[in-house]
């Protein structure tokens, strides 16, 4: 029964001591306090005796900082806006800054600083937007004394949390291997193609079978197409295209032989690689054969392509690599990469860099747009299955060991990242995309293994969404059809359309003849009148003619006799005027 | 051991209801977008042909006179209202959203030689045939009400053109001679000549308000100072120029429609040369009007069609026909900067869009943002071949693209003439005169 008393008591009491809030319009307390106030600046006044007030001095100082008060009166700790580092900068960076010189027009040059100002303003914004990117990568560190090598897949999937654990599993179909593999480029689907006929594909992480097949054939490859709906086929004889139900959609029978298989996203196109040596390109939205091309080096069971300019890497018995555009009937590049044959070749994402192994046994990193050799590794065993992670990361196996190396084209590698060894010899491996997991295909079945760091951990939910729906599967099908680049365009620099074309003079002529309607600098063809009384006999025309071509010679040459004495003229002016003798020169040859 | 693996959460990736829009996560990473640029071409390509595509400018036909259409005028403050006078003396006021008459008049007897409305709007002038001048009201008379003019002013002579002043209550007419007319009186407080022959059209300058130009028949263009006795400067030309628009923008740029189906511009204050001559029709030019942002004019001419030229370019960036439409005499770009019209012999008044392939309407903001992109793209690829083909590509009519090739060959066969006339004179005998030059006799001051 004390607390309501007691809060009677503090209310009382409260309400005695309480100050009344002031308000604008009781003046009387008002000035009061500001006497007091003056009083106490009076005080600060003798203090200081140079006049200034150090309020007067802080609020100076801000106004020099250029800060602004918010309204609860502190200040901002973070003043104007975050500051972005260099290399995010130099990320987004497109291309070197045009340098004006002091030729170029008033309204060029302001059109130019206009258009530079732009792209430098989306540079910041772009490089501002990639502080805010939600994931981070996967890493993976041992302890002290640990190699991450000797780290077994078991324990990583023990350590993470149970999504990221199944990532980790085996399928054992050891019946019809060994298997080659595909993951679609949102990383979602995976298509496992058997040498022995057996066909599957699914939804990995849900481990959702779509379809299962066997075409009572030898496969040789396997490739989704643009989407998770449709996947190509390479069996023993021909080309076969099925839906993700397994139902046969077409049977190229212009396809034969057909050894490995590439699909070239932005372009539609379906490269592929035989054994009677013949490159050919399906365009898969129209269902036309782009080129077929005889590259005439035999089997080609070898083959990568270039992500950043669809160029297709085709590697050969001699240890050569050579670079195929479908626009060419030569290639564009031939390299001698190894001493022995190519068994493998990856191309990073960046396009910057090309890793081969071959039956040397070697290991080796090209930059490829310099097209020169940066590291070379021996392999005991030699690596037979390459594959370069979104991040980097390079996969070789040898036999059934798997291993997984880091920055490969940096310094020299000492010793893998991570190694696993699988229960039969490796057939196929590939880094699934988005996904810290690398995909095995080999004699027992598959293998999906954590490699942690392997993934970009942000995807552009307009280029490859790993979590679209249906509907925006669609939308982004119709986007990307209409923006198909046609395979015309295809060459080593993608980049060189944007570029200025420096047109040649015979260009520009010929431009200049379209524009006026005529040629300015065509010569009229003579052609001698006819004239009467035998002076139009043939002999006399002949004579005519060559009077008119004489004097045209005449002409020219009177011109350029003319021409090189004013260069002579010109020369001794010069020549006296620098002419004067010095004592130093009596002894000049 | 320390392990991170790439683990996302679905719920950050995916719409939370279906009533929701989708999440669409960017990552602007540049080698996650590869092959920007043929991308970009790609685009652009496509936005082209789009563009062409959807190059549909004509808009409606406003049918109803019973004569040829001879003169139009625009509403000063009303961007649906449009006057028309026909060749029967028949002045229509045309309502543009609704597309149909709203008041016919029978306004003189013979030709409506011209009209213009005054600036405030209230009302309008027309000379006719008839040697009058008609100021009208600009609202339709009350039921039971005769339809009679404010205003009526016999004049001596056939009056040709009228032009009101910008601001004031003057206006200006031509005939035989170009009179000024105080509102408020019957008779013109100034006269000007120069020579004795008739005069075609007479326009008002909007900036300087007290300077006029104005095109006689002896082939000259003749420009006067409202406040001075007499004309300030004329510049003579090889043909006659039929009618003359100042730019509204730079006030100090006229261009004038001639009969040598070229069309020129002029810098007022340097009158020996043309600052630009436009070339493409292949009959006589009949009618310009200027775009109120003065980029851009459009000219009707003799040979059935109508082109638009931008200011400073030589040739026409668009060309407008139909198969029914015969002789354009008048035409108009709308004060809104989207419309043309134009009126023809065939008695009818046509709408156009001034740019072909404009989307009509209200536009989302979404729709905006892409034509936006797809304009910016064309911008950057139009000098590549294969774009900039489509992109000027223009169907003709048969009788215009033949003997636009005719002027061609006509045009080469006399420059290659008069290289071998020089060829074969004494050098320095035989000048080189340019394009601009050749088409100037005199000016006279």
């Amino acid at each position: 029964m004390a607390a309501p008393e007691d809060v009677g008591m503090k209310r009382a009491h409260v309400g005695k001591k309480k100050i009344a809030t002031k308000r604008y319009w009781d003046s009387a307390e008002k000035g009061e306090k500001e006497d007091g106030d003056k009083e106490q600046k009076e005080e600060e006044r003798k203090k200081h005796p140079d006049g200034e007030m150090p309020g007067l001095e802080k609020k100076r100082k801000m106004k020099e900082a250029g800060e602004k008060k918010v309204i609860s009166g502190k200040e901002d700790p973070f003043p104007g806006p975050a500051p972005i580092p260099k290399e995010k900068l130099k990320k987004f960076q497109r291309g070197e800054k045009t340098k004006l010189s002091s030729e170029t027009s008033g309204r060029l040059k302001e059109t130019l600083s206009r258009s530079e100002k732009a792209s430098d303003l989306a540079q910041t914004q772009a490089a501002r937007y990639d502080l805010l990117l939600p994931e981070d990568a996967g890493f993976l560190e041992g302890d002290e004394g640990e190699d991450t090598c000797t780290i077994a897949q078991e324990d990583i999937a023990d350590a993470v949390d149970i999504t990221s654990g199944a990532k980790y599993f085996n399928l054992v179909l050891s019946q019809f291997g060994p298997y080659r593999l595909d993951y679609t480029r949102t990383g979602r689907h995976l298509l496992l193609g058997g040498r022995r006929g057996h066909v599957a594909c699914m939804d990995w992480q849900s481990k959702q079978l779509m379809c299962e097949m066997n075409v009572m054939e030898t496969v040789n490859d396997v490739k989704w197409l643009h989407t998770e709906a449709m996947f190509a086929v390479a069996q023993k004889k021909w080309l076969y295209i099925y839906d993700s139900n397994g139902i046969e959609l077409h049977c190229i029978r212009k396809f034969n032989d057909v050894l490995r298989l590439q699909f070239l996203p932005y372009h539609f196109l379906l490269a592929t690689a035989s054994t009677t040596g013949f490159l050919q390109y399906l365009d898969v939205s129209v269902g036309k054969e782009v080129a077929a091309i005889c590259t005439k080096a035999g089997r080609l069971d070898v083959m990568a392509q270039n992500p950043q300019n669809a160029v297709i890497y085709l590697g050969h018995p001699t240890g050569t690599v050579t670079l195929w555009s479908p626009n060419q009937r030569e290639p564009l590049v031939k390299m001698l990469c190894h001493r022995g044959g190519v068994r493998s070749i990856a191309v990073d994402k960046t396009g910057t860099y090309m890793v081969t192994s071959g039956l040397d046994r070697k290991l080796k990193v090209f930059d490829i747009r310099a097209f020169q050799p940066l590291q070379s590794y021996f392999l005991p065993a030699g690596a037979s299955c390459l594959s370069l992670s979104q991040r980097g990361l390079l996969g070789a196996s040898t036999g059934n060991i798997v291993q997984v190396y880091q920055d490969v084209w940096g310094t020299p590698v000492k010793k893998p990242y991570m190694a696993h060894r699988v229960r039969g010899s490796v057939w196929g491996a590939q880094f699934c995309p988005f996904e810290d997991v690398l995909g095995v295909g080999h004699a027992e079945g598959f293998t999906s293994m954590i490699v942690p760091g392997a993934g970009e951990p942000n995807f552009d939910g307009l280029d490859a969404n790993p979590y679209r729906s249906v509907k925006q599967r669609q939308e982004w099908e119709v986007k990307a059809l209409l923006e198909k680049i046609q395979p015309e365009l295809i060459g080593l620099d993608p980049g060189q359309l944007g570029e200025v074309d420096r047109a040649s003079w015979e260009q520009r002529h010929q431009d200049k003849v379209q524009a006026l309607g005529f040629d300015p600098l065509a010569k009229e063809k003579f052609t001698p009148r006819l004239k009467t009384k035998g002076r139009s006999s043939s002999g006399k025309v002949e004579k005519r003619k060559k009077q008119v071509a004489h004097q045209d010679q005449r002409e020219l040459i009177r011109q350029t006799v003319e021409e090189k004495v004013e260069k002579e003229k010109e020369k001794k002016r010069e020549k006296s005027k620098t002419d004067q003798r010095s004592a130093l020169d009596r002894f000049r040859k | 051991m320390k392990v991170k693996v790439l683990c996302r959460n679905p719920d950050d990736y995916v719409r939370e209801t279906t009533k929701d829009i989708q999440r669409v996560p960017r990552n602007y990473d540049p080698s996650l977008h590869p092959f920007e640029v043929p991308r970009e071409y790609t685009r652009a390509l496509n936005a082209t042909k789009l563009e062409r595509v959807f190059a549909k400018p004509f808009l409606a036909s406003l049918d109803g006179h019973r004569d040829g259409v001879n003169c139009m005028a625009k509403h000063p403050k009303s961007l649906s209202t449009l006057l028309s006078g026909s060749c029967d003396g028949e002045v229509k006021v045309w309502n543009l959203t609704k597309r149909e008459c709203v008041r016919t008049l029978q306004a003189h007897e013979g030709f409506v030689r011209g009209m213009c409305p005054r600036f405030c709007g209230t009302s309008f002038f027309t000379v006719g045939d008839d040697k009058t001048i008609k100021q009208w009201k600009m609202e339709a008379p009350g039921y039971g009400e005769e339809e009679e003019p404010l205003n009526t002013i016999l004049g001596k002579a056939v009056y040709t053109g009228i032009d009101h002043h910008w601001k004031e209550g003057v206006f200006a007419t031509c005939g035989q001679q170009v009179d000024i007319w105080d509102e408020q009186r019957s008779s013109p407080i100034r006269s000007f000549t120069w020579g004795v022959d008739s005069f075609s059209c007479v326009r008002f300058n909007p900036v300087e308000a007290e300077l006029l130009a104005s095109c006689a028949s002896d082939r000259s263009i003749v420009l006067y100072d409202m406040r001075e006795a007499t004309p300030l400067k004329k510049v003579v030309m090889k043909l006659r120029s039929n009618t003359l628009c100042w730019n509204p923008m730079e006030a100090f740029n006229f261009t004038c429609a001639n009969e040598d189906y070229n069309l020129y511009t002029f810098d007022m204050r340097n009158l020996d040369t043309p600052v630009t001559v436009h070339m493409d029709h292949v009959s006589a030019v009949l009618d310009v009007d200027y775009s109120p942002t003065g980029r851009e004019f459009v000219s009707a001419s003799f040979d059935k069609s109508i082109r638009i030229f931008p200011k400073d370019k030589g040739h026409s960036r668009e060309v407008y026909h139909t198969k029914r439409m015969q002789h354009v005499i008048c035409v108009k770009w709308s004060s809104d900067n989207k419309y043309i019209l134009s009126g023809s012999d065939e008695m009818n008044i046509r709408l156009w869009k001034a740019n072909a392939s404009e989307k009509l309407g209200v536009l989302s903001p979404r729709e905006k943002a892409a034509l936006n992109y797809s304009q910016k793209l064309k911008e950057k690829f139009q000098h590549h071949p294969q774009i900039r083909r489509i992109a000027r590509h223009r169907h003709l009519p048969k009788a215009i693209y033949s003997q636009g090739k005719e002027l061609r060959v006509m045009k080469e066969a006399r420059r290659r003439k008069e290289r071998n006339v020089r060829k074969h004179s004494k050098p320095g005998s035989v000048p080189v005169v340019t394009e601009k030059e050749k088409h100037v006799v005199t000016v006279v001051k």
